[in-house]
């Protein structure tokens, strides 16, 4: 076990006695405790160094509290044309009275619904940070979406952080969509703070009979931001749950995320874009379970490298043996523009079922010399044919993100950085 | 308007071209033939600014300019254009957005107005006629999933969209269809005028018969070995290469 551990700050924390599910914080705190920080020894964290960052990083293992923001802090940082909900949290605190109230769907703090099975989808023994953050997780939103509900506009879960240096903060979400549902969630964080801060999120996601789940993430908060996202989603008979996570900044950020395929006919997507530069250093590890016959995933990530940045991807693919009939696509391209940058990649399929059609491919590369000279001949500048190609290479990407306004605000974020920075 | 003196190339140290000389006018098109791996798209290359080729030696001299000190860009704003033998598939451009970028780039530095959205279709669909290109060809990403046909009528399409003084035309024949043959003959016939100037890169003399030419040249071993009129280029297609290959190769161990 880490010396970590021993942090006088942390234990404090995991004894802290906060709001409600005893039971969960108990199991978060043993699976943690028989976990540990992540040495470097540990398979799942090889080339993500995060104990080794949140020792040098992290004073104080204390909870960051809510903070005041105001009604215009959130009219200010919505997209351009955004017309759907908005749900605000500081800190990771749910702020109710800043909140939109969505008509038809239940939004209460976790806490209020203190028969939510936390930690049953997201199990803390699989992940130390899922653990840490089922221990001592700061209250929480349940998100409830009735049976043949079609939420049409999208809604935003708008994060402000605003953290003492070296404070943690540990959101927890529970979102659950009835039979039939459809809605789409847009995770969008503000960093007010220009310290190290480590964020711990945990996002539990429970998928009805025939629901439609659209989940996008954009992380951009920054080179000060040490962050774990676990995320996962059990999805049922005719189920789809597609996800998109943006990531444009931060010192480490790492994404677990998993999809459980429990139901057949049912489909699982994950689109990933790491956009990075300085040191930034972001790794996402996605998880995709078939477990039952005649379902699909597709996942395609794509990594653009410049500076002393780093990536990490680890895709794993479980076809179990009664999951005949899977059609499972796998696929990560990543464009180093630096000598310094450094991608590790790794597919890993286990495929125990005999009837699938299963595929992967990684590539790593620089930007396609010949595809530059073609552009450059027909008289556009260098940098701007760099730009239009690695824009091009992002697109693919993007345009999984069927919100125009949020799609919007990520191309032109990208764009900005490809224009001006490479 | 070009004038190329004794120019050597070489790529990863070997050298390609060994002192190619040729002068070429105003209002006169070109045939540059030669047997395979004589340096007839090397030269295309190099004149186009491609990275990967070492000058080592000679001058080009464009409109009075030393082409070889300009970018691939600029030489494209300058009036080169070079019509690729193997033009890319650049999947998420799309083929409209690229040409828009590159047409107002170029009139940028030809001192023009760019062109709104309005006038650029107006402008595209008058030259899409040219080489019978499809709009909905152009409403995808560029040459990503054309037929070969199709590409190279793209290549000339570009070229009349962008109005080039020197266009060299790399292989543009090579793998077409008697058709499509046609079609970019045409295009490239419709382009010419007295003012620009064409080279015309072929291992084949049918391309010929469409694209009549002033002078034909053949290149072997990185030199242009022959010079002559369209009537060369008709023995070349009688004879094959062979013939010359000898004449050079006696005259070397004389």
């Amino acid at each position: 076990m880490s010396t970590l551990i021993k942090h006088e700050t942390l234990g404090e924390m995991l004894n802290s006695s906060s709001k409600g599910f005893e039971k969960a914080r108990a199991e978060g705190k043993e699976a943690f405790e028989n976990q540990g920080f992540p040495t470097n020894k540990s398979e799942e964290y090889k080339f993500t160094a995060i104990s080794k960052k949140l020792e040098q990083s992290i004073q104080n293992y204390a909870l960051a509290e809510s903070f005041e923001v105001t009604a215009e802090d959130v009219k200010s940082n919505l997209f351009e044309g955004y017309t759907g909900d908005v749900l605000v949290f500081t800190n990771g605190h749910f702020q109710p009275n800043l909140s939109s109230a969505i008509a038809g769907i239940e939004v209460s703090l976790l806490s209020e619904k203190s028969d939510t099975p936390v930690g049953s989808i997201a199990k803390p023994a699989k992940d130390p940070f899922c653990a840490l953050n089922q221990a001592a997780f700061t209250d929480g939103i349940f998100i409830s979406v009735p049976k043949k509900a079609v939420v049409e506009k999208p809604i935003l879960l708008l994060n402000f952080n605003k953290a003492i240096n070296g404070q943690v903060i540990q959101p927890r979400v529970w979102i659950e969509a009835g039979d039939f549902a459809e809605v789409t969630f847009i995770n969008h964080t503000v960093n007010l703070s220009d310290v190290t801060y480590f964020s711990n999120k945990v996002t539990e996601i429970k998928g009805g009979v025939n629901s439609q789940i659209r989940f996008y993430k954009l992380q951009n908060e920054g080179k000060n931001v040490i962050e774990v996202s676990n995320t996962e989603t059990d999805i049922h008979k005719d189920g789809r749950f597609s996800s998109v996570t943006i990531s444009l900044s931060g010192e480490m950020v790492r994404n677990n995320l998993s999809i459980n395929i429990l139901g057949s006919n049912s489909e699982g997507n994950m689109y990933g874009l790491y956009l990075l530069n300085g040191k930034s250093h972001v790794d996402n590890h996605t998880n995709v379970d078939h477990t039952v016959p005649h379902a699909e995933s597709n996942e395609l990530y794509k990594g653009i490298l410049a500076d002393h940045s780093r990536g990490v991807f680890n895709g794993k693919i479980f076809v179990r043996q009664d999951a005949q009939k899977t059609n499972a696509f796998q696929q990560n391209n990543n464009i180093l523009l630096s000598e310094d940058a450094v991608v590790n990649t790794k597919p890993q399929l286990e495929i125990w079922a005999d009837d699938v059609k299963c595929s992967h491919g990684c590539t790593t590369g620089q930007l396609d010399e010949e595809a530059l000279f073609y552009l450059q001949a027909r008289g556009i500048a260098k940098d701007q044919a760099k730009g239009l190609l690695l824009y091009a290479f992002a697109g693919e990407v993007l345009e999984h993100i069927r919100d125009e306004s949020f799609r919007k605000y990520c191309t032109d974020l990208v764009q900005d950085r490809l224009g001006s920075k490479f | 308007m070009l004038s190329i003196k004794n120019l050597h190339a070489s790529i990863e140290g070997t050298p390609i071209l060994r002192g190619i000389n040729l002068e070429v006018k105003a209002g006169e098109v070109h045939a540059i033939m030669g047997p395979n791996g004589s340096g007839k798209s090397t030269l295309a290359s190099v004149l186009a600014g491609r990275e990967e080729y070492e000058v080592t030696e000679g001058e080009v001299i464009f409109k009075g300019i030393d082409l070889l000190e300009l970018s691939p860009e600029v030489r494209a704003r300058e009036g080169v254009f070079l019509a690729f033998q193997y033009p890319v598939e650049i999947p998420g451009v799309s083929s409209t957005n690229f040409l828009r970028t590159a047409v107002n780039q170029v009139r940028e530095y030809r001192g023009l107005e760019p062109l709104d959205a309005v006038k650029f279709l107006t402008l595209m669909k008058e030259k899409m006629k040219l080489v019978e290109i499809d709009q909905k060809l152009l409403s995808r990403s560029l040459n990503e999933g054309f037929s070969g046909g199709e590409k190279k009528r793209n290549e000339i399409f570009q070229m009349a969209m962008l109005d080039p003084t020197l266009s060299i035309l790399d292989e543009t024949d090579s793998g077409l269809d008697i058709d499509a043959l046609r079609i970019v003959s045409n295009g490239v016939n419709q382009l010419k005028s007295d003012k620009n100037a064409t080279i015309v890169v072929t291992h084949y003399q049918r391309l010929l018969d469409y694209i009549v030419p002033d002078f034909v040249h053949v290149l072997y071993n990185g030199r242009i070995v022959k010079s002559g009129t369209k009537e060369l280029a008709m023995e070349l297609e009688e004879k094959g290469y062979d013939w010359i290959k000898e004449e050079v190769d006696s005259k070397a161990t004389v």
